[in-house]
Order: C-alpha cells, then structure tokens, then sequence
C-alpha cells in the first residue's frame, strides 16, 4: 500500500507531536486507576482531595462528608506528584529515551540537581482564575477529568458521559475566545 | 473504615505514582498542550482520556465477575455512577470555562508540580478557593442541595 501524501500531512497538521506519548500516558493513568480498584474497590478522581483536604482545617459541613476518606486522598495526590517527578528524572531529563516519547517544545526547561524540570508559560492570572473556576465546577458538576472522564466514562456512566460533553464543549469555546481575543500564553 | 488493610495506603501511593507518570508522559501537566488540543492545534488529548477509560472500563467490567470483594478494602467492585441532575450541567460548564482558560485540570495539576511546575501553585491555590467557595455557600443553603453523595 502506498501512503497517501495528503493524509500523512493532514495527520501531521492534526497530530504534530504524534499520538504515542498520549496513548501511552493514557494507558499508564488507566493502569494506576486500575492497581487502586483492583485493591480497594475505589474509582478514584483527582478532585475530590480539594474538599476532603479542606476538612482538615475548615469545619463546613459540606467538607465533613470526606473527613473518612481525607487521609488516603492525600497519600493519592502525593503519589500523583512523585510520579509526575519520576517522569521528569527520566524522560523529560533523556535519561530514559523511547520512539513513543515525543518531547515537544512547549514551555521552559530548567535544572536542578541534573534533574531537568519543567515550567509553564501560561500567563498566573489565567492559572488562578481558571483554578477558581475548575474548583467550584468540578466539586458541583460531581466530578473532573479523571473522576467523570475516566473512572466515570470507563463505567459507562451516563451522567459522566454528559458531563465530559459539558466541559469539553464549554472548554473548547473558552480556550477559542480566549485565544481570538488575543490572550497568549 | 479505622483498621484498613496494612497495604491499602502504600497500593494508594502506587497507583498514584503511576497515574502521575502517565499525567506526565502524556503532556497534561503542561496546561500549553491541553490548550493547543482545545485551540485544535494538537488533537492527542482524547488518547489520554479515552485511553485512560478503556483500560479502566475494562476493569470494571471485568472484576466484578471474577470477585466479591476487594482484597484490602472488603468493599464490593462497583462502577462508578452518580445520579444525573442540574448540577452536572451548571458544575461541568463552569469546571469547562476553567479548563479551557487555565489548560488544566485538578490530577494533572498535582502532576505539574511534580514536573518541575511550580507556577502551577496559582492554579492550585484557585482550585482550594473555589472548592472553599463552593463548599461555603452549600454548606449554608443545604436545602438546595438533596445528593449528599461524594463526588469525586
């Protein structure tokens, strides 16, 4: 078979860092959602711990709900930023080098301790409100990226599937305007 | 609930682990490439979502059948389903005009930081104000709000 020359550039306008790095990654958060079930039982998303971490020093009721479940949330969220750092020791440092691991250009590398880390350009104020926005919306709308989006789409949950339509159709026309309006990074 | 399972926090970890590498080796913990997928400049983002939910959904199909129970926990295998209401809607399309200004969502910004990312503590520090926010006013207006149900 002779590979179509328009296709291969479309899908190299479409897919300019390749898709490996994202299905693997993908398939390594299924993994960790997957050894977490297995053990326990538990679905676990990331947003959950804004609330139940709350609980250990507000005493709103709404954060009581999660005071039962606030330590293991924590021990989750740790393990989620070291495994973000093992990714820097290794890949994102070369230490580690695969076909499947494109690196990409964006933002700004930096070192420390031979560690190479990584650091945003996206402007603070567009982090912080946005922030606001993501810990109201995910706690109301029951449910984030990885509660709705994976745990929630991977169990076939209706209401998961309708929120992730939500905020990925609302999210695109955001980052649209926001990004016609001028405002970059 | 008090007397768990001497390996249910250390499994906790581990998966955590895991699941922040793949935040990482995916580039959700660069808020610029969840951007670029939402400005369809890079359209790899869903790979890692639905990547992500297949190989859980295969999980939940499968484990239910082959046990009872989980080992460290003695809790049923249940999928995770929450009940549809108005909140789904009004929370998801607020979390999405975050999302889409920010490029970044609560797991993969728990990862940035470990990447090296420390301007990401802005994002994190908006994300407790808004989740105190929204946790005040609910705790204040209890009667609109029937589902005491966790979400995560």
């Amino acid at each position: 078979m002779v590979a179509d020359p328009v296709l291969l550039q479309t899908a190299a306008d479409l897919f300019p860092n390749g898709i490996s790095r994202y299905a693997v990654g993908g398939l390594l958060v299924g993994l960790g959602t997957v050894l977490i079930y297995i053990g326990t039982g538990i679905p676990a998303g990331a947003s959950t711990f804004l609330e139940s971490t709350l609980s250990y020093v507000s005493d709103q009721s709404r954060f009581q709900q999660y005071v039962g479940s606030r330590d293991w949330r924590l021990v989750f969220t740790a393990g989620i930023i070291l495994g973000g750092l093992a990714f820097a020791a290794t890949f994102q440092s070369g230490l580690v080098t695969s076909s499947l691991y494109e690196p990409g250009t964006t933002g700004q590398l930096y070192e420390v301790a031979g560690v190479t880390l990584w650091m945003t350009e996206v402007q603070p104020w567009r982090l912080f409100v946005g922030g606001i926005l993501v810990g109201i919306g995910t706690r109301i709308g029951k449910g984030c990226t990885s509660g709705h989006g994976v745990c929630g789409v991977g169990s076939a949950s209706k209401t998961s599937l309708v929120g992730v339509l939500t905020f990925l159709t609302v999210a695109i026309g955001t980052a649209q305007v926001v990004a016609a309006l001028g405002v970059s990074p | 609930m008090s007397d768990r399972h001497p390996l249910f926090k250390p499994l906790i970890f581990v998966g955590g682990i895991v699941f922040g590498f793949g935040l990482g080796f995916s580039h959700m913990a660069r808020p610029e490439v969840v951007l670029n997928f939402l400005q369809f400049d890079d359209l790899g983002l869903p790979f890692v979502m639905f990547g992500a939910a297949i190989v859980s959904g295969i999980a939940f199909a499968l484990l239910p059948r082959i046990r009872d129970a989980a080992p460290l926990t003695g809790d049923p295998y249940e999928r995770r389903l929450k009940p549809f209401d108005r909140n789904v809607l009004v929370g998801g399309a607020i979390f999405g005009v975050g999302w889409g200004l920010s490029g970044i969502c609560p797991g993969a910004a728990y990862a940035s930081l470990g990447v090296g990312n420390v301007t990401i503590l802005w994002a994190l520090a908006g994300m407790f104000v808004g989740a105190y926010a929204q946790g005040y006013w609910r705790s204040h207006s209890q009667s609109r709000d029937t589902s005491p149900a966790g979400a995560d």
